[in-house]
C-alpha cells in the first residue's frame, strides 16, 4: 500500500526549493567547503542571518543541526515586532481605548507586552482591537465604520513599507477623513550599517535580506563588502536557498573576495521596485533617529509621514511616542540581537522569559530568536 | 393562527406560551417524536443498555463557531459530531444526546430551522437520539448567535479497554486522515480574511472508523484532533503518559490548500482544529492490518502511520523533518493570529 | 521578516484599482498588483504570471528563467558533489 505523500500536489516556487535529496547534496558540499576553509581559519565563521524569516525556516528544517561546527548562525535583529519598543504598545493600547476608535494591526503585533499588558488583553477588556491582513483592509474597515476612527498600527521593513505607503495614497485620492495610520516603519538598511559600526562586531557574513531587497534592491548593500569587506548574499526563505547562501559565503571566504551576491534571482533585482520606491519616498521621510527595542536608538532607521500626509498621521492627532519603557535589567535582548549572546545563554531564556510569559521582545513574535529556540527545544545553555 | 415570529424574541426563552410554540412548531419538528421525553428528565431501562457493554461513558462540550456555517459543516452538525467523537474515543457506542439551546434574540428563525436540521441529520447519521433539552434567548450582544450545548451517553463494550496507560514503546501512531481541514474550512468562512479556501471541514462522527479499530484489535489509545489540532493531541499524549512521541513530518497527510493557506497567514497546519479526523496508538504488529481495513473505509482512505511511542524523550513530542533533522514539537498556544512576518 | 509566498494571477477583478486575483494551490485572495503593473501597462497582461504577495500586494514579478537557473545550479552542484565521492571512493 502506497504512502500518502503531501506534496503530491506541490507549492510552486516553493517545494522546489525544499528538496530533501537536494539538500543533502548541498550540506556535503559545504561540509567539504568548510574542510578546505579550515585549513586557513581556525575559527568559526559567523554568519548573520538578517531576517526572522530566514530564522524561522533554519529552525523549521532544523538547518543549524546539519551545518558543519565550522558555521556559527547569529539570528540577526529582522523581525520588526521584536525590535519595537514597549513605549510603541502603550501608545497603541491608548489608541485602542479611546472613545470611537478602531485600531487595526498586523497579528504578529498583539501579543506583544507592553508595560502592563499586551493589546491582546486590552482586547479582552473591551478595547476595540481589529487583526487585519493587509493595510488595505485597515482601510477598508475605515470605510465600513464612517462613525469611527481607524488607526492603522503600521509596522515591518522595506518589504511592508511600500503596502502602507500606497494604501495612503488610497486614503488621501478618496478623501477618507477616518483613517490615520501610525507609523512604526524601520529600515533594514539603517540597522545592517549600525551593526557594521558597532564595537563588538565580529561577523563573518551576512545572509542578506530577500524580500527587502525586493524592493530596495542589493546595490543599496554594496558597501557591505566594500567598506568593511565582509560577503553579503541576498538570500530566499527556503532551505535550499538558505543553504545556497551559505555555500556562496564561504566560497567567498576561500577565495578571499567578499563580494555582493544575489541568490534569490527568481525575485530581487539589482535595483529594487521602482514603482514601489517611489510611492514610499512619495509617502514617508527618515527620522533622525528612531529607537529600537534591545539596540537603543538608532540613526535615520525610522520613518515618518510626510507633511503632506499630515492629515493621515496619528502622531498629530494622538500625544504618541513620548514615553521610554526600560525592559527588565536582567533581560539581554540587546546582546542576543547584536549577536553576542545567544538566545539560550541569557539568564532569563526558558526560566522566567517563555512564550506565555514574554519579558523581552525576542520571545513573542515567532520570527524572534528567543521563541524559534523555545519553540523547537532548544535546552538553556548552562556554562553561560 | 399565530404563527412564531421571523427573529427569536426574549419572550420565546421566557417559559411562556411565546416559549412553549417555539418549541412546538419549530425545535421539536426537527427531533424524533417518539424519543424525545419531554418529562423533566429523560429515563433509560439499564438493562437495554447492559446488553451491549459493561460501562457507560457520559460528556458534555458546548459548541461556538465563528461563522456559523463553512465549507462542509455548520454548528449544528458539529454540536452533534463533536460530543459523538468524544464518546468514541473512550470506546463507547455513542447512544443519547442531550440538546441545549442558546439563542441570541433576533436570530433568524429560518437559520435557526437550517441548523435544526443539520443536527437532525447529523444525528441520524451517528444513530444517536437526541432524549432531553433546554431553550434559552439571550438579550442581543450577549452571544454570538447560536450557542449549543451537547451532553452524551454512551455504553463501552467489555472488551473496550482503551486508556493511556496502556501505551507501550514501539506502538504505532496513526491518524484517520488530512489534518487541518476544519481549521482551514473556518479561515474560507471568516470574512475578514477574505480567502477564498477549496477546503471542506472534515466534520463528521468518526464511529465508522473507530468501530471498524476496535473490531480490529490492538487499540491502545483514540483521541480526536479537535483544537489545538495534531501537535495538541500528540503533546497531550506525551505528557499524560509521560512516554516520548516520536513523528514522521513527511508522513502526515496535509492538502496543499491548507499548506497554502498555513503559508500565507503563518500558521502550523499542524496546530489547526480538525472536527473528524483523530488520532490512534496501536499495538505496533496491528498496525498495518488495521490502516489496511481503515482504508478500505469512504473515510478512511487517507489514514496512515505517521510515528511511534519512544522512550528517548519522555513527555515531548518530537518532529523529524525532511531533512532528517529533529526538533520538539510544542504545544500550540493560544488563538492562532496570521502574521506578516 | 516579511512573509511572502508565490501566487499566480488569475483574473483581474478591478482593471482601474489594479486589482486581481491570485491563486495558490486552491486558496484564493484578491490582492492589489500595482507594484507589479508599470505604468502603462495594463494588469490583464499579468494574468498566468507568477507573483509574490506580501500583506496583500504582490511586490514582484517571479522570474521563471531565473528559478529555473537556480534549481539547475543546485542541481549541478549536486552531481559534482556525487561525482567527487565516487571519485575519492
Ligand atoms: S530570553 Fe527573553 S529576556 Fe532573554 S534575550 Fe530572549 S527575549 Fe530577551
Amino acid at each position: 500500500m502506497s504512502t500518502i505523500s503531501n506534496t503530491e500536489e506541490g507549492l510552486r516556487y516553493l517545494d522546489e526549493f525544499r528538496d530533501p535529496a537536494l539538500a543533502r547534496q548541498l550540506l556535503e558540499t559545504l561540509h567539504d567547503q568548510c574542510d578546505r576553509l579550515s585549513q586557513q581559519r581556525q575559527k568559526p565563521l559567523q554568519i548573520m542571518e538578517v531576517c526572522g524569516g530566514h530564522t524561522h525556516s533554519i529552525f523549521r528544517y532544523g538547518l543549524h543541526d546539519l551545518l558543519p561546527d565550522s558555521i556559527e548562525l547569529v539570528h540577526g535583529p529582522g523581525c520588526p515586532v521584536c525590535v519595537l519598543p514597549k513605549g510603541v504598545i502603550d501608545d497603541c493600547l491608548r489608541i485602542a481605548t479611546a472613545p470611537d476608535t478602531i485600531l487595526a494591526s498586523f497579528g504578529d503585533a498583539l501579543r506583544v507586552p507592553g508595560a502592563k499588558k499586551s493589546l491582546l488583553q486590552a482586547r479582552a477588556e473591551g478595547a476595540d482591537v481589529r487583526v487585519v491582513y493587509s493595510p488595505l483592509d485597515a482601510l477598508n474597515l475605515a470605510r465600513q465604520h464612517p462613525d469611527k476612527t481607524v488607526v492603522f498600527f503600521a509596522l515591518g521593513f522595506e518589504t511592508t513599507l511600500p503596502a502602507t505607503a500606497l494604501a495612503l495614497q488610497q486614503a488621501r485620492a478618496s478623501s477618507v477623513d477616518n483613517f490615520l495610520v501610525y507609523s512604526n516603519h524601520i529600515t533594514i538598511l539603517a540597522t545592517i550599517r549600525a551593526i557594521l559600526q558597532s564595537p563588538d562586531m565580529r561577523l563573518d557574513g551576512f545572509l542578506g535580506p530577500g524580500h527587502a531587497c525586493m524592493i530596495i534592491g542589493t546595490e543599496v548593500f554594496r558597501f557591505v563588502p566594500e567598506r568593511f569587506g565582509i560577503p553579503f548574499v541576498v538570500a530566499g526563505f527556503e532551505p535550499l536557498d538558505i543553504l545556497q547562501s551559505i555555500t556562496m559565503i564561504v566560497n567567498q571566504h576561500l577565495n578571499r573576495a567578499p563580494a555582493l551576491e544575489n541568490q534569490y534571482t527568481r525575485v530581487v533585482r539589482d535595483h529594487g521596485n521602482a514603482v514601489a520606491l517611489q510611492a514610499i519616498t512619495e509617502v514617508f521621510e527618515v527620522r533622525e533617529s528612531f529607537e529600537w527595542r534591545g539596540l537603543g536608538a538608532i540613526d535615520q532607521s525610522g520613518l515618518r509621514l510626510r507633511a503632506a500626509y499630515r492629515a493621515f498621521d496619528a502622531e498629530h492627532c494622538f500625544d504618541l511616542g513620548q514615553q521610554k519603557i526600560p525592559d527588565p535589567s536582567h533581560c539581554q535582548c540587546g546582546e542576543v540581537l547584536k549577536g553576542v549572546l545567544k538566545p539560550s545563554q541569557c539568564k532569563l531564556y526558558s526560566n522566567q522569559c517563555t512564550p506565555e510569559q514574554p519579558q523581552g521582545a525576542l520571545m513573542v513574535s515567532s520570527e524572534g530568536a528567543c521563541a524559534a529556540y523555545y519553540n523547537y527545544g532548544v535546552p538553556r545553555d548552562q556554562c553561560a | 393562527m399565530i404563527s412564531v415570529p421571523e427573529h427569536i424574541t426574549l419572550s420565546q426563552g421566557a417559559g411562556g406560551r411565546d416559549m412553549q410554540r417555539l418549541l412546538d412548531d419549530v425545535i421539536y419538528q426537527y427531533l424524533d417524536p417518539l424519543s424525545l421525553q419531554r418529562d423533566d428528565a429523560a429515563t433509560f431501562a439499564l438493562n437495554s443498555l447492559a446488553q451491549s457493554g459493561d460501562r457507560l461513558a457520559f460528556t458534555t462540550d458546548t459548541y461556538t463557531v465563528s461563522p456559523l456555517r463553512f465549507r462542509g459543516g455548520d454548528i449544528g452538525a458539529l454540536a452533534v459530531n463533536g460530543t459523538v467523537n468524544d464518546l468514541a474515543c473512550s470506546g463507547a457506542i455513542p447512544r443519547f444526546l442531550s440538546l441545549s439551546l442558546i439563542i441570541e434574540e433576533g436570530f433568524a428563525l429560518e437559520e435557526l430551522r437550517f441548523y435544526l436540521q443539520s443536527l437532525q441529520q447529523a444525528a441520524h447519521s451517528a444513530e444517536v437520539t437526541i432524549v432531553t433539552g433546554d431553550t434559552k434567548v439571550m438579550p442581543r450582544g450577549a452571544i454570538d448567535g447560536l450557542v449549543i450545548n451537547t451532553s452524551g451517553l454512551g455504553v463501552i463494550p467489555s472488551d473496550r479497554q482503551p486508556g493511556i496507560d496502556r501505551l507501550k514503546t514501539g506502538d504505532t501512531v496513526i491518524v484517520s486522515g488530512f489534518i487541518g481541514d476544519h481549521g482551514t474550512a473556518i479561515l474560507g468562512a471568516r470574512s475578514d480574511l477574505q480567502l477564498d479556501i477549496d477546503v471542506t471541514s472534515d466534520c463528521k462522527a468518526i464511529t465508522p472508523l473507530t468501530e471498524l479499530l476496535f473490531a480490529h484489535g490492538g487499540v491502545r489509545f483514540v483521541r480526536d484532533a479537535t483544537r489545538g489540532g495534531l501537535a495538541a493531541v500528540l503533546n497531550e499524549i506525551a505528557s499524560s503518559s509521560q512516554q516520548g512521541v516520536r513523528v514522521r513530518e513527511t508522513a502526515i497527510p496535509v492538502r496543499p490548500a491548507v499548506r497554502s493557506t498555513c503559508e500565507l497567514l503563518g500558521f502550523d497546519p499542524l496546530s489547526l482544529a480538525n472536527e473528524g479526523t483523530f488520532v490512534a496508538v496501536l499495538a505496533a504488529d496491528t498496525a498495518g492490518s488495521a490502516l489496511e481495513e481503515l482504508r478500505r473505509h469512504p473515510h478512511g482512505l487517507h489514514a496512515t502511520a505517521i510515528g511511534e511511542i519512544t522512550d528517548r524523550r519522555p513527555g515531548k513530542v518530537e518532529l523529524e523533518s525532511a531533512f532528517g533533522a529533529t526538533r520538539l514539537l510544542d504545544m500550540p498556544r493560544g488563538e492562532l493570529l496570521p502574521r506578516i512576518c | 521578516m516579511c512573509l511572502g509566498i508565490p501566487a499566480q494571477v488569475k483574473t483581474i477583478s478591478n482593471e482601474a484599482a489594479k486589482l486581481g486575483i491570485v491563486e495558490i494551490a486552491g486558496v484564493r485572495r484578491e490582492i492589489n498588483l500595482a507594484c507589479v503593473c508599470k505604468d502603462a501597462q495594463s494588469p490583464t497582461e499579468l494574468v498566468g504570471c507568477w507573483v509574490l504577495v506580501h500583506v496583500g500586494f504582490a511586490m514582484a514579478l517571479i522570474d521563471e528563467a531565473e528559478a529555473e537557473l537556480t534549481l539547475t545550479l543546485l542541481n549541478e552542484l549536486g552531481e559534482l558533489q556525487a561525482e567527487t565521492q565516487g571519485a575519492r571512493l
